[in-house]
């Protein structure tokens, strides 16, 4: 059974969330289930080790070099294998190319899912209940509320993360960004472009000043 | 019906409000701890990520609205401790054997993810791709179309990614990702019943009322046993 219920085991811990979560650690400690170690090692992993740079450096790499970014689209995973970009919640990878023609975004409608050991955590724009309601009925409704306006040729293309599989958008290269070393590729790609909330940013004082 | 978690599609949200470019990972300490909290008891091994996702929707329709999204997870998780055994509600109250000062170990607590493993643990992850002996059935380019009414087929009120503004809908398969466990049964503790899982693109005139762009689509990651094919759209 599903079993639902009305007197949950959680309403007995106290209401306040962060005393919810101390309480319920408080216990798993004693008991042994959980070590408070563990879980500073979890949260510095997220916080300061896997997070959008990890993609950007993907994405910056297949701008550069037209071998890598075919094998990326053909079969993501033993490509990021490779670069080290596997694990929890990113265990099935698939890029999808932003062109003229198509705009990709991506979003989990009925929870959070989102490929982790490109992106790390997600923000809390995507987790929200506005985003996951509106994205796959309004895109471009969704896209200005990030400043963001696609010409109405170009299609979106929306993937709703249902199964384990998680998508992260190469977005366009941008203009006037020839001639730049990996890092400083690197630097124009924003989590939210990966995600397709936002185009690539341009270089900084150079490219087409239109 | 669905549950609350099901919202793609709702009306009346208002706007996606973009977290400020130097937005903290985690907006405040106890987030981070509760999702710590909650990786380090799956490595507990009594459920499974769909077993946990439908503890998060299982919640109640006013806990669902009214927590924020680290609530939503320490509180399904407090409930799949209890559901599970691992813990009491005396325990949860502060009244099991631990609250008299007697801090005694666990049965499980051999199982308690240590720090040194953490990073091979995160970095093995879960993949849920399995051999199958389901054959696929359909090929990239077929027509489609999913369930109606959409829900769980194995459980009244289960757990399903159907969502349900796809349920009835026509699409046309776009990749075949393989054979992937079955979250349906997986949740439920019915066992992995790994069968093949497509992406499947829906015109987006087929999924809404009032499309934004009549070139426009949604994209769906749906099991075989979601779908009947469809001769002609």
């Amino acid at each position: 059974m599903p079993h639902d219920h009305s007197d949950h085991p959680h309403a007995v811990l106290p209401s306040d969330p962060a005393l919810r979560v101390k309480a319920l650690e408080t216990i798993l400690t004693r008991k042994g289930l959980i070590d408070p170690a563990a879980l500073d090692e979890i949260i510095d992993t997220y916080q300061n080790k896997i997070g959008p740079q990890n993609g950007a450096r993907v994405v910056a790499r297949a701008w550069a070099d037209p071998d890598f970014k075919a094998a990326l689209l053909a079969d993501a995973d033993p490509v990021l294998a490779e670069l080290g970009y596997y694990g929890r919640q990113g265990e099935h990878m698939v890029v999808v190319e932003n062109t003229a023609q198509q705009h990709n975004m991506v979003v989990c409608t009925l929870c959070s899912c989102y490929p982790w050991p490109l992106l790390g955590i997600p923000p809390g724009w995507y987790k929200s209940d506005a985003y996951r309601a509106r994205a796959v009925r309004e895109p471009r409704k969704v896209l200005a509320d990030f400043g963001v306006t696609l010409p109405s040729e170009t299609a979106v293309r929306v993937w709703d993360s249902t199964a384990e599989v998680r998508y992260l958008v190469l977005p366009m290269r941008p203009e006037g960004s020839d001639g730049l070393d990996a890092d400083a590729l690197a630097a124009l790609v924003s989590r939210d472009s990966m995600i397709g909330t936002a185009l690539a940013s341009k270089p900084l004082g150079g490219g087409d000043p239109s | 019906m669905s549950r609350l978690h099901d919202m793609g599609g709702r009306f009346g949200d208002g706007a996606v409000v973009p977290d400020a470019p130097d937005a903290p990972v985690f907006a405040t300490d106890w987030h981070a701890r509760a999702l710590a909290v909650t990786l380090a008891c799956g490595a507990l091994g009594k459920w499974n990520i769909d077993v946990s996702r439908h503890a998060r929707e299982r919640l109640s329709p006013k806990d669902y609205t009214r927590y924020s999204y680290y609530e939503k997870w320490i509180s399904a998780l407090a409930d799949l401790l209890v559901e599970t055994g691992v813990l009491t509600r005396k325990d949860l109250e502060g009244q099991g054997e631990m609250g008299l000062g007697e801090d005694e170990l666990h049965a499980l607590a051999s199982k308690a993810l240590k720090a040194e493993a953490v990073a091979a643990v995160l970095a093995k992850g879960g993949p849920a791709n399995r051999d199958s002996d389901v054959s696929a059935r359909f090929a990239p380019g077929d027509w489609v179309k999913t369930r109606h009414p959409g829900g769980s087929a194995l459980m009244n009120g289960g757990h399903t990614r159907l969502p349900d503004y796809a349920a009835g809908a026509r699409g046309r398969v776009h990749l075949l990702h393989g054979a992937h466990v079955l979250p349906d049964s997986n949740a439920h503790g019915l066992g992995e019943a790994p069968e093949p899982l497509y992406a499947v693109a829906f015109n987006a005139s087929e999924l809404w009322a009032h499309p934004e762009h009549p070139n426009d689509q949604v994209v769906l990651d749906l099991w075989q046993s979601y779908l009947e094919p469809e001769a002609q759209a």
